[in-house]
């Protein structure tokens, strides 16, 4: 469990990023964090893993107050996936990458080499095994990055814009297998401006302005909510656009989800008589 | 990265700001040489103290001190290893003298630093640009040196996050001894330098998409031309060079132990 009280933070060119916020995410939740550039939203999830501490207030991880511990023994139960993967490749080949937390993190070697090889498969980068990965494309190289993390399996997942630069294969990928991590009871949190892809996966939200928390509930009711999302600079999703059109009609207004969409429309087509 | 800091220009305008960059760069390299010829503390304290006017009329005085605080811990080894190295060749024994030398060289350093940190702080990358071409350097490197001076904050940021990125995977750089707190930071350098020559490919297709280099010889929007400051600054900078030669050939310093 993150628990973050009535945290404040400055950056050292002291523009304050975080002005009190206060936000409970419970083991094996889903969380997207939303907000425009700039509303603190990274700035909040590296609390979770030690990188910034709190000016004021505290963050608790599983009970342990983050300023009493190391990011190290942080990262350990919380991996972080920065958004770009540039900025953590180093490594000759794409195992070696891999292993790199591991051995950091002290695990024998049987155990890396199986758990690199989980991770590999997983995120179907085998192939790629011995490559450089810098020889690899953006989206494989995103991939790279998740997988280094994921090889460690960190009770909780916090991923930094992970859909930016994916196609939309990729990002499918990205959805089951966030929902895959759901059945294990893994905690995930995402920073994300993709809306659409918010929309699909359906998890709690979480949307920040300047610095504080403006709205949190289900996705459901918040990205249908137009006055809200505009006060954040995001756009509805497509489908809440489409049903916010036609709530005239008689069509509820809440919809986001592709498939319940269609059961609405099919209905209103049964008993309308439509073609 | 506080030494960066002291060497990152800020948009704030002062008589100094103004002053023409090739006069001002011309002044920072007369302190320099200055600075090389004497080796005696009291020479150079009058040099340390000469900045400040520069600084304060400047209002870079917090900026300043920053750099200075950035350079305090080199500027304390060199003390050290000058202290060190006479004392132990000179068979275990040192005199007022012997360390008056080694602040001399700390306070050398000092100057250096405080001197070009000055310059830095108050003359804009763009004004560095035009100088260096107006000083008849091809255009190709004065933007190379430009854009290389430009790049060092953001650099200095990537860094940041590179370190984070590579914490959050459990690397802990303050581990382990000397040598292993080095090799601890190569997988901090490699994305950096990775990302770094990246960016510089990016540069150089957007520029050249923008024209870069169409024609032979370019216009520039802004012109210097020097002003009455300038040719003031020229002339204190003559005067600073031709007293300290004098001062140099004819006169004799006292070292301040035999003040006492």
């Amino acid at each position: 469990m993150i628990e973050a009280q009535d945290i404040r933070y400055s950056y050292p060119n002291k523009v304050e990023a975080l002005k009190g916020v206060s936000l409970t995410i419970k083991d094996g939740e889903f969380v997207a964090i939303m907000g425009q550039n700039g509303a603190g939203k990274s700035t909040l999830v590296k609390h979770f893993n030690g990188l910034l501490k709190p000016s004021q207030g505290k963050v608790l991880v599983d009970g342990v107050q983050t300023t009493k511990s190391s990011v190290a023994a942080l990262a350990r139960n919380v991996g972080f996936v920065f958004q770009n993967p540039d900025h953590q490749l180093f490594s000759e080949t794409v195992e070696e990458e891999i292993a790199f937390a591991l051995k950091n993190f002290g695990f024998q070697p049987e155990v890396i080499e199986q758990r690199v090889t989980w991770a590999l498969n997983l995120l179907s980068l085998t192939q790629y095994r011995k490559t450089s990965p810098f020889l690899l494309s953006g989206g494989e190289r995103k991939r790279v990055a998740l997988a280094s993390v994921l090889a460690w399996d960190p009770k909780t997942l916090i991923l930094d814009e992970p859909t930016i630069g994916q196609d939309h294969e990729q990002k499918e990928k990205l959805r089951q297998f966030i929902m895959q991590m759901q059945t294990q009871k893994k905690t995930v949190v995402t920073v994300t401006h993709d809306v659409e892809f918010v929309a699909e996966c359906n998890p709690r939200v979480v949307l920040m302005k300047e610095g504080k928390i403006v709205a949190d509930g289900e996705g459901k009711e918040i990205l249908t909510d137009p006055a809200l999302l505009e006060l954040s600079s995001i756009v509805l999703p497509q489908i809440a656009q489409v049903f916010t059109k036609l709530a005239p009609l008689g069509f509820p207004k809440d919809i986001i989800d592709l498939y319940e969409a269609k059961q609405i429309i099919l209905k209103a087509k049964e008993s309308r008589n439509l073609k | 990265m506080s030494v960066f800091d002291g060497l990152r220009f800020r948009k704030v305008y002062s008589p100094i700001h103004n002053l023409d960059p090739r006069i001002k760069f011309g002044y920072v390299i007369a302190i320099f040489v200055v600075a090389i010829i004497f080796y005696q503390v009291i020479p150079l304290l009058v040099l340390f103290f000469m900045q400040i006017p520069f600084v304060l009329l400047a209002r870079v005085q917090r900026q300043w001190l920053r750099s200075l605080r950035g350079a305090a811990f080199l500027a304390t080894f060199i003390f050290v290893v000058n202290v060190a190295t006479t004392y132990f060749t000179s068979g275990y024994h040192l005199t007022a003298f012997n360390v008056e030398n080694a602040a001399a060289m700390t306070l050398r350093f000092v100057v250096l630093v405080e001197s070009f940190s000055v310059f830095f702080l108050t003359t804009s990358p763009d004004h560095l640009g035009l100088a260096l071409e107006e000083s008849r350097v091809p255009y190709e490197f004065a933007f190379a040196f430009t854009t290389a001076v430009r790049f060092v904050p953001v650099l200095a940021e990537e860094a940041q996050t590179i370190m984070d990125a590579q914490k959050a995977r459990g690397l802990e750089l303050e581990k382990g001894g000397l040598l292993k707190r080095i090799r601890n930071y190569v997988p901090v350098l490699i994305p950096l330098i990775v990302s770094a020559i990246r960016r510089s490919l990016e540069l150089a297709e957007a520029m050249e998409s923008r024209a870069w280099g169409a024609t032979k010889k370019r216009t520039n929007l802004y012109l210097l031309r020097l002003h009455k400051g300038d040719f003031g600054l020229l002339a204190i900078t003559v005067g600073i060079l031709v007293v300290a030669v004098y001062i140099h050939f004819f006169v004799h310093i006292p070292t301040i132990a035999s003040l006492f």
